[in-house]
């Protein structure tokens, strides 16, 4: 049977291109300073959608919360065979902890219609939380299934799934509609498609048409500028690449749990951490230095 | 995550310096099939584009898939069931399955089979790139000239079964042309094939050294006159696996051990003839073998950039004397000399896709739109001959210049290594083993040079090196322009005297006049691009440790390279021509004599 399954994917910043000017001197993150990514574990969660669609059939609609350029990551998607994508950009978003992302994402959801699995990353590498999954399963009200490695069994609304529970795994079973949250271990996900990549490359968001349409007349009146932007929505939905764009009035979200207001996660102090070498030791190339330093980094506990 | 396009910087300033708006211009027939296919480019901008896009996405494959399964499937190899099915090395199995999603294996195919329609420049790049990540595996992803073949010479009743299967990558093929006894040498090939009462086509013998010969689709090379003995008698044929077509050997090779070689025997199977009789070795096999070779260039080119960063990577680490060893002149020459012919590799690979290109452009548009203007039409289909026949030049020579080049630098990049080099633990003697082949298949070098040289005498080669140095160039290339002027000079005077000699002559320094050739048209092209309009900036190596900020231009560092090999070709042309015009027989007088007799134990 054909499930419809929905991806949540974020864009990040690439922590693993760390360079000198990847902190602010109050210390938070850079973002100019670090190129924007697929959030990886969400490429993975993808995966497993589109394994689930080639085995199955089905939809996967791909949906994301962000500022304007987030979009990009919904174009990745469309790129690896996703069908159809949402942007969730509304300034109102601004500031949201994990709770009120958690409940956004959860209006989002509800919004789409009818599905039977929602997929997300295990966590996002800028914040390291691994809890809008969670949070999300229990606001839908739907089982959920963390770690996920491996994708055991789907027979009709039965689901199997091996999940890593750091000391080794477990395998669980339940009832669709689940949430899963899937792990770097789970796949190694594909590359975006050169068809597909040939034809959304010209997908956009309204929010995106209009800043090119601004950028392209820069002394046109507002009311130009909107029958413009309307013009070319249109002429892109024709031909399927418009990419969805929802407001928090749209998924009809109560305000008051959502951005700061809605955010109780309070931050205290950043602390600007430099890590600088003070001192160096050199280990002999021998057995006796190698012993002695293994030695060493357990007693400090840095391996077990 | 690695990217095996955007970081080969020389490959990124290529694309950008290579004419590949002219060429998808072509390629696309002025833009016609935009409305049909929702993926097909709008203008050539956009095409451009959609290159840069797959190419990246396929760098991207290549780097973090592919090349970290290339030592796995090296040492496990292909497997021959029982019931004479073959199952590839797990690895290439996986790789076949994520280019496939990835949406490369109909790269050159036309929209309407779903294929990308991309030019042969861009194939040529995706091919190095993929070789890069592991050689074997390019001999499948390589292989889509036999949908190419189908493509430009069968049915559209064979396009329609085929072709579709081949862009989605649920199918692979085979060219399956060599017999125990006919290698080089095609035209003597045996494998029968025949008709029966209803005049189906059926094909009986055994094929040899076929690459993926266990594939699903088989273009065969056959027989069909038994009463012509030579190429006349051979039509090109068609088959799908099947229970009377048995693999009854994996050859045990040398290198490229994830692509089976086979042995086949066909078993009365059922055919189809592609095309008309007896054009099957004349025109159709002609013809894939070009593309075929454009191909093992490319593969060649993948091979040899992996080796020379191993060398490279290991040269700045490895302290010998109380210095890095690049430090070392020996060292470091030989670096530089790996890297400049690589350059000068896919200079002049890459020209002779986009003239492949030009050519096969310029073709179709005569049969498809011919323009109505009669000067007009004169000057595309002579425009058309004109690319041919640089075509059937460059083509023989990348194939030649690359493989050999592939195998020294692999060879070289051993040698930086020392010791280390020749442990399995570097992947440098894997490189050295898989390039071995290139040099041999699709035509062993001294072909390609046999085929080459007749492009050099007939003035073929002194017309694209009268076109090539007639380009613009900066100033700056002036005396570099007066040294290349001077050897074509030289090639001129070693044509003539060669023609002189008569052709068995010009066969025995086929090779030398052939070197002369390339050494020149690589060293106008190096001064083009020297010379270039599309600059970009790249990194200097380091000079120290925490160093590594120190950019220069592309054009800048363009110039170097021209110099460096333009200065220290010039001689070698030079010694070539006094070579040549020595007339040195012995080879042919004194043949019994030098060599003695056969070794008896």
């Amino acid at each position: 049977m054909p499930y419809n399954c929905i991806v949540l994917i974020k864009q990040v910043p690439d922590t693993k291109r760390i360079t000198g000017q990847a902190m602010n001197d109050d210390g938070t993150v850079n973002r100019g300073a670090l190129p924007a990514i697929f959030n990886p574990e969400d490429l993975n969660a993808l995966e497993v959608a589109l394994q689930i669609k080639e085995q199955f059939g089905g939809t996967i609609t791909a949906i994301t919360m962000g500022p304007p350029a987030a979009a990009a990551v919904l174009r990745d998607s469309l790129y690896r065979g996703a069908d159809d994508a949402v942007l969730i950009t509304d300034v109102r978003c601004a500031a949201s902890d994990t709770l009120a992302t958690s409940y956004i994402l959860k209006c989002a959801v509800q919004k789409t219609g009818d599905f039977d699995i929602v997929l997300c990353g295990r966590q996002a590498i800028d914040g390291d939380t691994a809890q809008v999954g969670p949070q999300l399963a229990e606001k839908l009200g739907v089982p959920q299934i963390t770690y996920l490695e491996e994708l055991a069994e789907l027979d009709g609304d039965s689901i199997t799934a091996r999940r890593n529970i750091g000391t080794g795994w477990q395998q669980v079973r339940t009832k669709l509609p689940v949430l899963l949250t899937v792990t770097g271990e789970a796949n190694e996900p594909r590359v975006a498609a050169a068809k597909k990549m040939m034809k959304y490359k010209n997908a956009w968001a309204p929010v995106e048409i209009e800043q090119q349409v601004r950028a392209e007349n820069p002394e046109v009146d507002e009311a130009t500028i909107k029958e413009l932007v309307e013009r070319k929505c249109s002429i892109l939905k024709e031909k399927g690449l418009l990419i969805k764009q929802w407001d928090l009035d749209f998924v009809e979200a109560d305000l008051t749990w959502c951005g700061r207001g809605g955010s109780p996660t309070k931050v205290h102090r950043i602390q600007s951490v430099v890590l600088a070498a003070k001192e160096s030791k050199n280990v002999e190339p021998s057995e006796n230095g190698i012993t002695e330093m293994i030695g060493e980094l357990i007693e400090d506990k840095t391996i077990a | 995550m690695g990217n095996f396009y955007s970081d080969n910087e020389d490959m990124q300033f290529l694309f950008r310096h290579v004419n590949l708006r002219e060429v998808a211009a072509l390629c696309e027939d002025g833009f016609k099939f935009a409305g049909e296919f929702d993926h097909a480019p709008a203008d050539a901008k956009e095409a451009v584009q959609n290159y840069d896009m797959v190419l990246s996405s396929l760098g991207q494959l290549s780097a973090d898939f592919i090349a970290p399964r290339a030592e796995d499937v090296d040492r496990e190899g292909n497997t021959l069931n029982e019931d004479g099915t073959v199952s590839y090395a797990k690895g290439i199995q996986e790789s076949l399955e994520k280019l496939a999603q990835a949406e490369v294996m109909g790269f050159t195919l036309p929209h309407r089979f779903g294929g990308l329609n991309f030019p042969n420049v861009v194939y040529s790049m995706a091919i190095e790139i993929v070789s890069r990540a592991d050689a074997a595996l390019m001999n499948i992803f390589g292989l889509q000239g036999i949908a190419e073949t189908i493509n430009a010479f069968a049915s559209e009743g064979i396009k329609r079964k085929y072709l579709y299967d081949f862009s989605a990558g649920k199918i692979t093929g085979a060219m399956v042309l060599t017999e125990p006894d006919a290698g080089s040498d095609l035209q003597s090939v045996k494998l029968r094939a025949f008709t029966d009462d209803d005049g189906k086509w059926y094909l009986h013998g055994v094929k040899r050294f076929i690459t993926n010969g266990c594939g699903d689709v088989l273009l065969v090379l056959a027989r069909s006159e038994p009463h012509i003995s030579d190429g006349r008698g051979l039509s090109l044929f068609v088959c799908d696996r099947g229970p009377t077509v048995h693999i009854r050997r994996l050859e045990d090779k040398l290198g490229i051990h994830g692509s089976p070689t086979c042995e086949i025997f066909f078993d009365n199977t059922p055919c189809q003839i592609i095309g008309e009789r007896q054009r099957g070795l004349i025109t159709y096999v002609m013809s894939l073998m070009n593309g075929a070779r454009v191909g093992i260039a490319a593969q060649s080119m993948g091979i040899a950039e992996a080796a020379y960063r191993v060398a490279r990577d290991y040269a700045a680490s490895r302290k010998q004397f109380g210095v890095a060893i690049e430090k070392l002149p020996a060292v470091r020459d030989m670096l530089i000399d790996m890297k400049v012919s690589i350059e000068a590799g896919r200079a002049l690979l890459y020209e002779t896709s986009r003239v492949v290109d030009m050519e096969v452009g310029y073709a179709r548009r005569l049969e498809s739109s011919p323009p109505e203007d009669k000067a007009q039409a004169r000057q595309l289909k002579n425009d058309q001959r004109k690319y041919r026949r640089y075509a059937s030049m460059l083509t023989p020579m990348s194939k030649y210049y690359c493989s050999e080049m592939c195998n020294r630098v692999a060879y070289d990049s051993i040698q930086v290594l020392g010791g280390s080099g020749y442990m399995r633990d570097y992947a440098c003697e894997r490189h050295a083993r898989d390039a071995r082949i290139t040099t041999i298949y699709e035509g062993t070098s001294q072909l390609q040079v046999v085929a080459a040289v007749r492009g050099v005498c007939s003035g073929t080669a002194e017309k694209l090196l009268g076109e090539l140095s007639g380009q613009q160039f900066a100033s700056e290339m002036d005396d570099l322009l007066a040294k290349l002027a001077e050897g074509a000079e030289q090639l001129n005077k070693a044509v003539a005297f060669v023609k002189e000699q008569g052709n068995e002559y010009m066969d025995l320094y086929g090779r030398a006049l052939v070197d002369m050739a390339i050494g020149l048209i690589t060293g106008y092209l190096f001064c083009g691009q020297a010379s270039t309009k599309v600059d970009m900036d790249v990194a200097v190596a380091a000079k120290g440790p925490g160093d590594n900020s120190e950019m220069v231009s592309m054009r800048q560092r363009k110039a170097s390279v021209a110099r460096r090999y333009v200065t220290k070709n010039a001689p070698k042309i030079s010694a070539l021509a006094e070579l040549i015009c020595a007339g040195e027989r012995s080879t042919f007088t004194d043949y019994e004599s030098l060599i003695g007799p056969v070794p008896t134990e």
